[in-house]
């Protein structure tokens, strides 16, 4: 009796696996082979974009509006493919799950603070950059700490099992690293004073930095000791789309919505807006 | 599963998992030992103690463990400046089996309570008969006979326990869930083989202690 039981057990527990297995397939080769790609869901009316919900300057989510940089790409993307602004759906995504949302079409497309590369390449593909972010430290004003040599001894915070974390682990052992799951923690912990440094990529230190509440407290230092190109992460097949999202951010470039883009949202605390390099914009596969 | 043949990456799997074990039994026995002593407070003939287990476990049963964890190191370490290591990894541990372990005590503390009232009164009168005092009759009469009618609900709880020690990564260890994080932040093409290896891992070795604790309850169960 004891030994049926158990047996019975197992199987359904096999067989739940596989079906969960299964499913998770079928979602992903079924709107996989759909209409052509991104610019077939587009002339629906309709698009969907992955953004991150917790970057102040980014991409931040208040009650159920979404505003920052990565934002207004995601509404130039829109618009060019002829979307109007009340056809977008934001879509919260976290790091971990934005292939698993391309790959299954829960999403069109990803603009959150998605840095290429190869590995990802692999299962997506990437329009842009649309931005070349690099990693950078967060201090208070007063710290002495110039770039990343100065961290030896010293507590600096990143968020656990992010490609910054793993940097200062690999190439800046004598600096102690405390990791949080979110990076409004890291600077809860660094206005208290338990880290000396934040670390992650430039451009979201400054949207930390230019939040109200912290006005004057913290100063980014200025010394990128990595290269983070931002990429719109699409489906791997759709190099049309991708192509065709290059177009729309070469053409931001050039009337100026790129850098009202950027003066909007993360060029208020007072930074210049960069340069689109239009001649990289030639990543799709 | 050719992520996982990467040393590197393996280290990140053995390590995550480590720190559970780790917690897992720093935690138990923080829990195990706080429960017991809140199970007999709140059977205590003396109102103040008694007052204190109940509102223990009406707070910390009722409390979210993430806010609980989050409260260890913003609250404790930051603000009230508790260091537990010169060590981060080592701090933040230890910070972590805190947490758990006031949040486990008020299950264990109800487990065991509720073994107590499987004692049969009579075991308490003759015992009091006998000229034993009120702590002598728990320690040596009733917890005994209580602890053995509940090994099965205290597996449970340190199943339960065990899985809620991922919490613990929201404060900065790298438990198994913060690795699973790095490895799928890492290798993006690979994600849903790592989270089945993540997720196997603990239903590999959680489904055997059930099955352990099941064996065990029948075993020392108090025939009666």
């Amino acid at each position: 009796m004891r030994i049926t039981r158990l047996a019975a057990t197992l199987g359904a527990l096999t067989m739940a696996l596989a079906v969960a297995a299964c499913g998770g397939d079928d979602e992903g080769t079924g709107s996989g082979s759909g209409a052509s790609g991104i610019e077939g869901k587009a002339s629906s009316g309709k698009l969907v974009i992955g953004v991150k919900a917790d970057q102040p300057g980014l991409g931040l989510q208040t009650g159920s509006t979404y505003a920052g940089f990565d934002i207004e790409i995601g509404k130039i993307i829109a618009k060019g493919l002829g979307v109007p602004e009340s056809g977008i759906e934001w879509k919260t995504t976290v790091s971990s799950n934005r292939e698993p949302y391309i790959q299954q079409g829960q999403v069109d497309v990803v603009v959150a603070t998605y840095t290429i590369n190869d590995e990802r390449k692999k299962v997506v593909n990437f329009a842009g950059p649309y931005y070349k972010a690099g990693q950078d430290l967060l201090v208070p004003t007063a710290s002495t700490i110039t770039g990343p040599e100065a961290l030896a001894g010293r507590r600096v915070c990143s968020v656990s099992g992010s490609t910054p974390a793993k940097r200062i682990q690999t190439d800046y052992k004598d600096a102690k690293l405390q990791q949080f799951d979110s990076y409004s923690k890291c600077v809860t912990a660094l206005a208290g004073g338990q880290v000396d440094a934040v670390t992650t990529d430039d451009i979201i230190l400054a949207g930390y930095a230019a939040q109200d509440q912290y006005a004057g407290k913290f100063k980014v230092v200025g010394k990128p000791f990595s290269e983070e190109p931002y990429g719109i992460g699409l489906k791997k097949d759709d190099t049309a789309g991708c192509n065709k999202i290059n177009d729309i951010l070469k053409a931001a470039a050039t009337d100026g919505s790129y850098k009202k883009a950027w003066d909007d949202t993360l060029g208020k605390s007072g930074t210049a807006a960069p340069e689109l390099d239009t001649a990289a914009l030639s990543n799709c596969s | 599963m050719d992520v996982f043949s990467d040393p590197l990456n393996r280290d990140v799997y053995i390590t995550g998992f480590l720190w559970i074990l780790k917690l897992t039994l720093a935690g138990g026995v923080g829990a195990l030992v706080l429960g017991v002593v809140l199970a007999a407070m709140r059977v205590s003939p003396i109102p103040v103690l008694r007052g204190f287990g109940t509102a223990w476990v009406n707070i910390f049963r009722n409390t979210p463990l993430t806010l609980i964890i989050f409260f260890c190191y913003f609250g404790l370490f930051s603000t009230l400046g508790l260091s537990l290591a010169d060590d981060i990894d080592l701090n933040n541990f230890w910070l972590g089996v805190i947490g758990v372990s006031v949040y486990t005590a008020a299950f264990v503390c109800e487990a065991i309570r509720s073994g107590i009232n499987t004692v049969p009164p009579g075991q308490a009168e003759a015992a009091r008969a006998i000229g034993m005092t009120f702590l002598q009759t728990l320690t040596i009469v009733i917890l005994p006979q209580a602890g053995r009618a509940v090994i099965a609900p205290l597996g449970s709880i340190l199943i339960a326990l065990c899985k809620n020690t991922t919490i613990v990564g929201t404060i900065g260890l790298m438990e198994s869930s913060s690795a699973m994080k790095q490895l799928i932040n890492e290798n993006g093409d690979n994600v849903i083989p790592i989270f089945l290896v993540f997720a196997g891992t603990f239903a590999l070795v959680l489904i055997p202690t059930g099955y352990a604790f099941g064996w065990l309850a029948n075993r020392l169960a108090v025939k009666r």
